[in-house]
């Protein structure tokens, strides 16, 4: 029984189609990533699974749950099971970094100050940043921000956690920082973690199972291992981040002889 | 989270604009003088009442001693029914006062103006103003200037 | 021709349906500021950030409007030997009219645009998603708090621009130009009514604070999320509202003091 279960996904934005007969499991206790390349809608997906966008046809069901088919207070209380990293963080710019993991707590329960205080830095110490407490959003750097974020979507310690591209633009310390950290919270807190993302090499790192989207549909899903060893050859250039193969290096449209020739005439 | 001096601020805000409408209310405009709850009230019938409206003054001997209350017209006599209301400190004012019509300076608006009479027994809440003198229409005025000095010429 | 027509209905239509979502979003604005109530430090803060930082400039503004009304009042009262009655034009000025409307006007541009930025800016960094991933409804943590301390402010500095700007129609009048300050005052005092003058200009104020905030919340909410979009979105805000208020004020104007 998976917790996620998403089946024929259709979603289109305008005429363009996003999802087309997408279906997906995502397994309690697992890290499932979610990979392709940029544009196929893989940040899409994520607000569908936590009900920002509706589906224009399938089924997203969460917990046994059809997302879509709640009622906005049930919508509500399910997502405060969810966590989102998004890919910016989204911290609120005008709190401080404890403020802003406190915010969860503040809004959905009733807590004392004292116990507020301590669940927050206890999140923070998870993340590293116990003392940098005080610091405004603007003073932190991008991984730092991630990091705070990541404490704040567990402060209600949820079942499940997405992270949208987690490793984008991160320097290669903050990058293996963050690795480390959403490998560590996935076993420490019996997380179930779905990672959108399209660096190949630190997501394969972490995850037990892999879907690969492309153009709408699921083209590819297994193991890190099994996905290496794909016969595809789409699959085969995206893993291993060939610059020519099934994806063409160039735009579609004439060749370079035609145009050539062609403007020769003209002149 | 929430920053005291913020508090203060915004507290110093709220009753500052409280304060400015206080000062708009009192100072500014007339509602100083609406003491009308403790007045009482009489009705004058006038024949015409020119530009008088509701909440137009009332003076007796250029003191204001109340306001128009209500305008309506009679269906019996098709004349105006001016109720007026008097404030409650001026309790002493003669039953045959005679009430006029007046406009305050060339252009100014019109008003009531009460002529004190002789008797000894005062107006009461109810009572009826007998002796009225309407509103000067400058048409009337003109026209019935016009009609004498034809009449005059014969 | 036919292209013509097309590009008409479609901004017809778009017209329309921002007019809807804008209607949609007052609706789901207005349902959360009944709970408000129960937290109202979130308003208090935003009471601060709308209307207190706007009194500095309100104060300024309704002092030079008052005097300038006190010296241009003068010299057209001058010639009619009224200029006794300059307390009254002065209060009445501010009071029906320019209170109310150039209060708003500068609210738009002060704390109007302010909104909008912040909204835009929320929605542009994805804070408002993450709200609502959170649990947290935007519309009841970010939007209602803003909503009603706009609503709240709008007709407080109103009365502040008027109350300071009679009182440099004073300060020129009777200590420049030496009208006599026992006229000033009570010509003033006779000549404006409660109900019909100062009601009405804080009845126009409060419409004016309740349309000036929704649009500059709207247009933040429904920005495109982009740096440039929010500054399209804060353009829009002052236009916007300056339109409606001055629209507003034509239709108020002769709703209320029509009938005389």
């Amino acid at each position: 029984m998976p917790l996620i279960k998403i089946r024929d996904l259709h979603f289109y934005r305008g005429n363009r189609a996003i999802f087309e007969g997408v279906n997906i499991d995502i397994y309690q206790g697992k890290i499932t990533a979610i990979m392709g390349p940029s544009g196929t809608g893989k940040t899409t997906l994520l607000r569908l699974i936590g009900g920002q966008l509706r589906p224009d046809r399938g089924t997203i069901e969460v917990d046994g749950q059809n997302v879509h088919k709640l009622s906005h207070s049930d919508l509500y209380a399910l997502r405060k099971r969810m966590g989102m990293l998004f890919q910016s963080g989204a911290l609120l710019t005008d709190l401080t970094v404890f403020d802003n993991v406190a915010f969860p707590l503040r809004e959905h329960t009733k807590l004392p100050e004292s116990m507020i205080h301590d669940l927050v830095l206890m999140k923070l110490q998870s993340v590293g940043l116990r003392n940098a407490r005080d610091l405004m959003p603007s003073e932190l750097s991008g991984g730092m921000a991630r990091r705070v974020a990541l404490a704040r979507a567990v402060t209600l310690d949820p079942m499940m956690i997405m992270y949208d591209e987690p490793f984008t633009g991160q320097d290669p310390i903050s990058m293996g920082t963050l690795v480390n950290l959403i490998h560590r919270m996935n076993d420490a807190m019996d997380l179930t973690s779905v990672i959108v993302s399209h660096d190949v090499a630190e997501t394969a790192e972490i995850a037990d199972y892999i879907y690969l989207l492309s153009a709408g549909k699921v083209i590819e899903k297994g193991s890190p291992v099994q996905l290496k060893r794909s016969s595809s050859q789409w699959v085969q250039q995206f893993m291993q981040g060939l610059p020519d193969g099934p994806v063409p290096f160039h735009y579609p449209g004439d060749t370079l002889e035609d145009d050539l020739f062609s403007q020769k005439v003209s002149t | 989270m929430q920053n005291k001096s913020t508090e203060i601020t915004v507290g110093m805000f709220v009753a500052a604009g409280i304060a400015a409408i206080f000062v708009l209310a009192l100072k500014v405009s007339n509602l100083a003088e609406f003491n009308d709850e403790v007045g009482y009230k009489v009705v004058a019938e006038f024949e015409n009442i020119g530009g008088l409206k509701v909440r137009s003054a009332v003076t007796m001997a250029g003191v204001r001693v109340g306001r128009v209350e209500s305008i309506i017209l009679n269906a019996e006599t098709y004349n105006a029914d001016v109720t007026i209301n008097l404030y409650g400190n001026y309790d002493m004012i003669p039953v045959d006062t005679a009430a006029s019509i007046y406009t305050a300076g060339l252009l100014g608006e019109q008003y009531i103006g009460l002529e004190a009479g002789a008797e000894d027994e005062f107006l009461q809440d109810g009572d009826v103003i007998d002796l009225t003198q309407p509103a000067l229409v400058l048409e009337q005025v003109i026209g019935k200037f016009l009609f004498s000095k034809a009449e005059g010429d014969d | 021709m036919i292209d013509a027509i097309r590009s008409l209905g479609r901004w017809g239509l778009s017209v329309f349906e921002r007019l809807g979502r804008g209607h949609l979003f007052l609706f789901d604005t207005l349902k959360g500021v009944p709970e408000l109530f129960l937290r109202f430090s979130l308003v208090t803060q935003q009471l601060f950030s709308v209307g207190v930082l706007s009194v500095f400039l309100i104060l300024i503004s309704g002092l030079f409007v008052g005097m300038v009304l006190g010296l241009q009042g003068y010299n057209t009262l001058v010639d009619f030997g009224a200029e006794e009655s300059l307390g009254v034009m002065v209060s009445l000025s501010l009071v029906r009219e320019l209170g109310p409307v150039v209060c708003a006007l500068l609210f738009a541009g002060r704390a109007g645009s302010a909104l909008t930025a912040e909204i835009g800016l929320m929605k542009s960094t994805e804070q408002l998603s993450g709200m609502e991933m959170m649990a947290v409804d935007p519309m009841r943590r970010v939007i209602a708090p803003r909503f009603l301390a706009g609503f709240i402010s709008m007709p407080l500095l109103a009365a502040l621009f008027s109350a300071v700007g009679i009182f440099g129609g004073f300060l020129v009048g009777h200590g420049l130009l030496g009208v006599d300050d026992g006229a000033f005052w009570s010509q003033m005092q006779v000549k404006t009514d409660w109900y019909d003058d100062v009601l009405n200009g804080v009845i126009k104020s409060i419409v004016f604070g309740f349309v000036v905030t929704w649009i500059a919340l709207f247009e933040g909410y429904d920005a495109t999320p982009t740096s440039e979009g929010v500054g399209r979105a804060t353009t829009r805000t002052v236009v916007h509202s300056a339109f409606a208020i001055l629209g507003l004020d034509f239709m108020l104007t002769a709703l209320m003091f029509g009938e005389e």
